[in-house]
């Protein structure tokens, strides 16, 4: 019997303790939200298509942008990829019959539901204007908005990533099965363990963070505000040391994601595996090092800005290496262009452009220019959208025939594969421009020249949309209609394409003992 | 600036001239990087399509020679630009000794500046074509950002402490003066411009219009009322600092650190003077924090740093 035939009942989903049940309730949830938050970039970039604020008053879109980043960041981007695919799959890949603690895994999903609620709720009784940063001392002083209801619902988000993150390092070190060892392991579950280890050391200063801005905004004690005594830059200091790991926790499992889906069509082992593992420590570990580039015109110390920009440089050479080994793993391969494939090569080419644009922003005397213009808006969403949500819709065509028993229908699947990264670059590649012409962020009605470009952006948006929402439809029907998939419809080499699908509740009938790497497909041994 | 589209917000300073051309240069070769990257790709997946029957013979795992190749030339470009746009950006942060000096105070939702002479403006700056000028700015609520696209500046204006920035504009003309950091309801709105004129056109401007007797003036008056000058005078009983000549000059301090002789120190030792305690003398000057607005202070500030010693 498969995982999806134990139990029909509500109640047997509520209380589930399979990590695969688990996975497909963050699935169901993460895309609520996603497309809640999509609602408020809708109404952005209407209001965006005329210079002057005539859509909705500048309260209103103050509260959108803002609600916007909290629910993509923290409703979606975090736990997209780690809670829904790397629920679903660590356990699979690496031989083992569910996560180390199911049972935290689903209070993982209570505790996040928890969180989306009162973030929600926030929203719903009038919304909060701070935008996602929070910054001091306007957080805890000048605005009047739901500001510690927001700070408690994404405190308690915080809190899930946290419960989660720790589930996958101990899933890691002890459940691996017999001959499955570190440099054995699929690179998905690499980053996965990565993500997971800036989890639990990041989330906690986050958690600490906005603490002391509701401590501040209720008590008056002063920590950020200087009438009160305190220092707004400390704010900035403590929040991107969450935030600035946090981008690498939304980065790291789509780029594992990629590193599964392009071996697997270009039948070849990845190039060189490890150093696409150490790639993936190095980003870990140098993404602690870099928070204060957002601070180049905060007033830090010129000196500090000088080290953290070098740094920042550096962190980008793992990334250029792992281009560079994609790229090169399709040399002598047997490529199909399928549409998890298309949705992994565009990945690539989105993460490229916002990896470069981020050499700009780290460049001292550019960024002074940039920050806080819409080059930023474009370069983070080059990376968090454009690459990690086309990598998390590769990595759910891939898997879909393993987690449901379907095939979608795949010339759809190509058709919205090309319409979101048609549609990305027409909505952000304009925003590039409009940053070095100058136009700041978070602006509700802006001078007469930024007009044309902000009319591109918005029809963009139009194009992209209907790509999100295609594989909404076709997946869907796929469930009910869709031809069955058979076991390993890609012949893909991983432990989990050697259960059946949809697998059984315990994956694996006999523990699966490993004897070679991860990507043995057949041009690896010609 | 009625047009609905523009290629390039152009420069007006040599420093603008100088990011736009580092801009370009990383432009250049980052975009040359990539397209060869797209190129190789797509060739790949056309040569090595599923149905092509090509060589496929010993397909590498690794590649030592190359890999490393790839590593070097990263690290060497990557440092290059580094160490261009870090040198740059200490420009922006050395102002010249003559520059003019421009006091701003920032509120939501509007931009206050006074002059030397005593002239105010809202949400305008007027300044002479080729002087430099040096903004010293704070805030009076939450953080806002001072920024002119055509110079290619922006420098968070922050509250409780002074951040400046200097520029020197090459060419007359209106530029948008924009807040760049969000602060609050109307911060898309809050938004000036810059009107850069010739030297004796801005001389005219200067004189003109409503000014009081004169920064430095209205500081020294200030400084009498508030008693400032009863302790920092030559001939006060009490021990305190002489403060006539003191700006620019290093000051030693009490705890063996010393510091120049700032705006951001003077205004730190007016709200906050048992921060830095200068060696020799007791910590027994009260705060005035809360007592004095930023506008007077920036006041007391200009005539301090407009004394000389005899
Ligand atoms: C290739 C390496 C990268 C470099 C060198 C880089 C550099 C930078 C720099 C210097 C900034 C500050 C810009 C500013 O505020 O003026 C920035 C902003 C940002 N970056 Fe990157 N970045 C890189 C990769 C990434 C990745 C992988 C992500 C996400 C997965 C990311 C997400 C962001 C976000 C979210 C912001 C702006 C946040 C905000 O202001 O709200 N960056 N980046
Ligand atoms: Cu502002």
């Amino acid at each position: 019997m498969t995982y999806l035939g134990e139990g029909y009942t509500l109640r047997s989903w509520l209380s589930t303790h399979d990590h695969k049940r688990i996975a497909l309730l963050f699935a169901i949830s993460i895309t609520a939200f996603f497309f809640i938050g999509g609602a408020a970039a809708a109404f952005m970039r209407l209001e965006l298509a005329t210079p002057a604020g005539d859509l909705v008053s500048d309260d209103t879109y103050n509260r959108l942008f803002t609600a916007h980043g909290v629910i993509m960041v923290w409703l979606f981007l975090i736990p997209s990829i780690p809670n829904v695919l790397g629920n679903f799959l660590v356990p699979m890949m690496i031989g083992a019959r569910d996560l180390a603690f199911p049972r935290l895994n689903l209070a993982s999903w209570y505790v996040y539901m928890a969180g989306g609620i009162l973030v929600l709720g926030a929203l719903i009784s009038g919304g909060v204007d701070t935008g996602w940063t929070f910054y001091t001392p306007f957080s805890t002083m000048f605005s009047d908005s739901h500001v510690v209801l927001t700070l408690a619902g994404v405190f308690v988000l915080g809190v899930s990533s946290i419960m989660s993150g720790l589930n996958f390092i101990v899933t890691v070190h002890t459940l691996r099965a017999p001959g499955m060892t570190w440099f054995r392991l699929p690179l998905f579950v690499w980053a996965i363990y990565a993500t997971s280890i800036i989890l639990v050391l990041a989330t906690p200063v986050l958690g600490m963070t906005l603490t002391l801005v509701a401590i501040e905004r209720v008590l008056g004690v002063g920590i950020f505000d200087p009438a009160l005594g305190g220092d707004p830059l400390l704010f900035q200091h403590l929040f991107w040391f969450y935030s600035h790991p946090a981008v690498y926790i939304m980065l790291l499992p789509a780029m594992g994601v990629a590193s599964e889906i392009i071996p697997c069509f270009a039948r070849k082992r990845i190039f060189s595996y490890r150093f696409m593992a150490y790639a993936i420590i190095a980003i870990a570990a140098l993404g602690f090092l870099v928070w204060g580039h957002h601070m180049f015109v905060s007033g830090q110390s010129a000196y500090a800005s000088i080290v953290f920009s070098l740094l920042s440089f550096l962190v980008a050479i793992p990334s250029a290496v792992k281009v560079f080994n994609w790229t090169a793993t399709l040399y002598k391969g047997r490529i199909t262009l399928s549409a998890p494939m298309l949705y992994a090569w565009g990945f690539v080419g989105l993460f490229t452009i916002g990896g470069i644009t981020g050499l700009y922003l780290a460049s001292l005397a550019l960024d002074v220019h940039l920050t806080d213009t819409y080059f930023v808006i474009a370069h983070f969403h080059y990376i968090m959208v454009g690459g990690s949500v086309m990598a998390y819709l590769g990595g759910i065509h891939f898997w879909w025939p393993k987690a449901t028993g379907r095939l979608y229908p795949e010339m759809w699947a190509r058709v919205s594969a090309v319409l979101v990264f048609v549609g990305f670059n027409l909505t952000f590649f304009p925003q590039y421009l409009l940053g070095y012409q100058g136009m700041p962020r978070r602006y509700h009605a802006y001078p007469a020249e930024f007009t044309l470009l902000n009319v591109f952006s918005s029809c963009g948006a139009a194009v992209l949309a209907i790509g999100y929402l295609l594989p909404l439809v076709y997946l869907t029907w796929s469930l009910l209609r869709g031809a069955a998939a058979g076991d390993n419809p890609w012949r893909a080499t991983g432990l989990e394409w050697q259960t059946p699908s949809p697998p059984p509740k315990h994956n694996f009938e006999d523990t699966p003992v490993v004897e070679a790497g991860p990507y043995e497909y057949e041009g690896a041994r010609t | 600036m009625d047009a609905v589209f523009q290629w390039l917000t152009p420069g007006v300073s040599d420093a603008a001239h100088r990011t736009d051309v580092l801009f370009f240069s990383l432009l250049a070769i980052t975009a040359a990087v990539a397209a060869a990257i797209f190129a190789v790709v797509v060739v790949f997946a056309i040569r090595y399509r599923a149905s092509s029957t090509v060589d496929r013979s010993a397909p590498p795992a690794q590649n030592l020679p190359l890999e490393l190749a790839w590593l070097a030339a990263l690290l060497v470009s990557f440092l290059s630009f580094f160490a261009w746009a870090a040198y740059d950006y200490r420009d922006l942060y050395r102002a010249p000794a003559d520059a003019m000096p421009v006091y701003v105070v920032a509120k939501q939702w509007m931009w206050k500046l006074q002059h030397a002479n005593g002239r105010r403006e809202i949400d305008e700056l007027h300044v002479p074509v080729g002087q430099a000028v040096r903004v010293v700015m704070t805030s009076q609520d939450a953080i806002h950002s001072f920024y002119v696209p055509a110079l290619r500046l922006k420098q968070d204006v922050v509250p409780g402490r002074y951040t400046s920035i200097w520029f020197r504009a090459t060419r007359a003309g209106e530029y948008h003066l924009l807040c760049a950091e969000y602060c609050g309801t109307q911060h898309a709105a809050m938004r000036g411009r810059i009107v850069v004129m010739e030297p004796a056109a801005f001389a005219r401007w200067l004189e003109a219009g409503p000014h009081e007797p004169g920064l430095a003036q209205r500081g020294f008056e200030l400084f009498r009322q508030y008693g400032c000058s009863g302790c920092h005078s030559t001939r006060s009983a009490v021990h305190a600092p002489e403060l006539a000549g003191l700006f620019g000059r290093t000051v030693h301090l009490a705890d063996g650190r010393s510091l120049v002789a700032d705006e951001a120190y003077l205004r730190d030792s007016i709200l906050l003077p048992k921060k830095d305690v200068v060696a020799g003398f007791e910590p027994i000057m009260p705060s005035f924090a809360g007592q004095i607005g930023e506008e007077d202070i920036q006041a007391i500030v200009h005539y301090i740093r407009s004394t000389r010693r005899e």
